[in-house]
């Protein structure tokens, strides 16, 4: 076999590798987008600061230490203890909800029956506080971020893809991970989307308003419960990223790919984010490999994806496994 | 005016109306400067089919949202199964019991008729997350029970040909009907529909007023509805608010209210020398 097509191979995994992580961002904008018609550019920062709230939980940081030290003149930085992965994990998922009631209380139930593009005004409002309000609770040095998941190379696939191609693919196994758990989140997300019966309040506070109202469902507790659900995906892709690459401020960036990924997939797929996260993974990892690097001087996994993105919206508006838009006349 | 028969009785067709289920007390409805609705008294009483009719801009509608929690006035009381009902949310309201349709359609187009009928179960459906997550014992069996019902409306409504087609889809007639359907599936204490058949027609309206009769009739459904065609109201009800520019001009029986000297002026307009 020649060696280019091996590498293209282990380009192709890695591809699928990182797809997982874009859909898991892009699961949380499509929960939000299906309950409310919001497109919530915080995303990304949710799962930042999902990260930041974790770390600093599990080192046992004071929150807003550098505030308390200002004023008071104290040199307050840990409490010195170190909280289990899974209790800090827990507690993080606490702080997730509290920020979703705060949020519904303080912003979207006042924007109730406002145009889409208030409301997305209001997303980034609010990406841009909580950047600056996780920064501010919990410092801006990059953390390192370790829950106990396995990383490194994967010797079992290295080992079998050597006996066959004579050549080790590098899989980590961080990704490997990542893929079951994001799999697992989308089975649970749409089973609990289409049968039960949150799930179908929640489809219906997204289609009206008045008519959710009128059958008995309150908004607010439906809105809090997506917030939460979407605080609990930012908070599993923040760990993911996190894990791999530190927790740093440029993880609010990579809330940007997901918007490629949902033009692809769907605004209100859930299937729809993983197949789009998929392709764009792949897509950028094997266009860079195969056409980018060699012809076109590198660098083409930055556009890449919303050049696809773009084609996709050109031709098929509503995304692969968008609803059809049904239009009576 | 008012119709006094104090007791329960039974009408000629043989159906019983019991006794008052709700009744509103000098409801007074104000949006900024502009009174909607004028100090208005009625009740409506178990069993019965009650209509509120009027002209355009009566305050029918806005009748109908007091009652379904939409608006709150900002006087008089709302006595509900012989308590007095605190302002509510149109959620609250419907959880205890009192179902609407809306003159303009509001039904949830993206999903299918059965789930839009599903959801007029919600109330009845009280199995906790871990239940409903393992779908054993109280969730499966609240399930199999909301369905059951909800088929006997899609059968009595005769919609089981489009179950599983998007709302979105169906033409205008069909809708007020899934409407109607999901509102009967919470089997509510009290039916309140507005202009259920507004923009339909001949065919189509006779099909809804039937529905609404046999709707009454097999389930005791206690029905209040606004109209504007006075002919329809006239055939299917038991007694007739009549409002004009928010007030209360007539309210008894179809004859009563049809030989009242106000409502025949509001209707046919009167001279003004």
């Amino acid at each position: 076999m020649p060696e280019q097509l091996i590498w293209g191979m282990e380009v192709f995994l890695n591809g699928l590798m990182s797809g997982v992580l874009y859909a898991l961002v892009a699961l949380g904008f499509v929960l939000i987008f299906k309950a409310s018609g919001i497109f919530n550019y915080a995303q990304g920062v949710m799962a930042l600061f999902a990260a930041l709230t974790l770390v600093g939980i599990m080192e046992g940081q004071v929150p807003f230490s550098h505030l308390i030290n200002a004023i008071f003149g104290t040199e307050v930085h840990h409490f010195g203890w170190h909280v289990p992965a899974l209790l800090a994990i827990l507690l993080t998922m606490v702080v997730m909800v509290a920020m979703a009631w705060v949020v519904n209380q303080l912003i979207f139930r006042h924007l109730v029956n406002q145009e889409p593009i208030i409301l997305f005004m209001a997303t980034i409002g609010l990406a841009y506080f909580l950047e600056g309000f996780g920064d501010m609770m919990w410092g801006s040095d990059i953390k390192k971020l370790d829950v106990g998941l396995p990383q490194g190379l994967n010797p079992f696939i290295d080992e079998v893809t050597y006996n066959i191609f004579g050549y080790g693919f590098f899989i980590d196994n961080l990704d490997i991970v990542a893929t079951v758990v994001a799999a697992l989140l989308v089975v649970v997300l749409v089973i609990f989307a289409q049968y039960s019966k949150q799930g179908r309040a929640m489809r219906a506070v997204a289609d009206d308003h008045q008519a959710a109202l009128s059958v008995g469902i309150s908004l607010n507790f439906i809105w809090v419960m997506v917030w939460s659900l979407a605080g609990f995906v930012a908070l599993v892709a923040g760990i993911m990223w996190g894990t791999k690459s530190g927790v740093q401020f440029s993880l609010s960036l990579i809330a940007l790919k997901a918007l490629p990924v949902l033009m692809l997939g769907g605004f209100t797929s859930i299937p729809g984010a993983i197949v789009g996260g998929l392709i764009i993974g792949v897509g950028e990892k094997v266009f860079e490999f195969a056409i980018g690097a060699p012809y076109l001087g590198g660098a083409t996994e930055i556009w890449f994806a919303y050049v696809l993105a773009l084609i996709f919206l050109v031709f098929r508006p509503q995304g692969l496994f968008g609803e059809k838009i049904i239009e009576r006349v | 005016m008012n119709d006094m028969t104090p007791e329960d009785y039974t009408t000629a067709d043989g159906r019983k109306i019991g006794g008052v289920v709700m009744e509103m007390k000098n409801i007074t409805l104000r949006f900024g400067g502009v009174v909607a609705i004028k100090d208005i008294s009625f009740d409506i009483r178990q069993g019965e089919i009650r209509a509120i009719i009027g002209p355009n801009g009566a305050g029918k509608s806005s009748m109908l949202n007091v009652i379904s929690g939409f608006y709150n006035p900002q006087e008089g009381e709302v006595w509900y199964k012989g308590t007095r009902r605190p302002p509510m949310k149109p959620f609250q309201v419907a959880q205890q019991g009192i179902a609407r349709t809306f003159q303009n359609i509001a039904l949830f187009e993206g999903m299918t008729v059965l789930d839009n009928v599903m959801t007029g179960r919600i109330r009845e459906m009280k199995a906790g997350l871990f239940s409903q997550a393992i779908w054993k014992g109280k969730a499966e069996r609240e399930e199999v029970e909301n369905r059951a019902v909800v088929e006997k409306v899609i059968d009595f409504l005769e919609i089981q040909h489009i179950r599983k087609t998007p709302v979105g889809r169906l033409p205008y007639g069909l809708k007020k009907r899934v409407e109607l359907a999901r509102a009967l599936a919470a089997e509510p204490s009290i039916l309140l529909l507005d202009e259920p058949m507004a923009g339909m027609n001949v065919e189509e309206k006779e099909d809804m007023s039937r529905f609404i009769l046999d709707v009454n009739d097999e389930f005791g459904t206690t029905i209040a509805l606004i109209e504007h065609d006075m002919g329809v109201v006239m055939d299917l009800s038991d007694r007739v608010v009549v409002m004009d520019y928010g007030k209360k001009i007539g309210d008894g029986t179809p004859d009563e209210v049809r030989n009242n000297q106000a409502v025949i002026d509001a209707y046919l307009g009167v001279a003004h020398d």
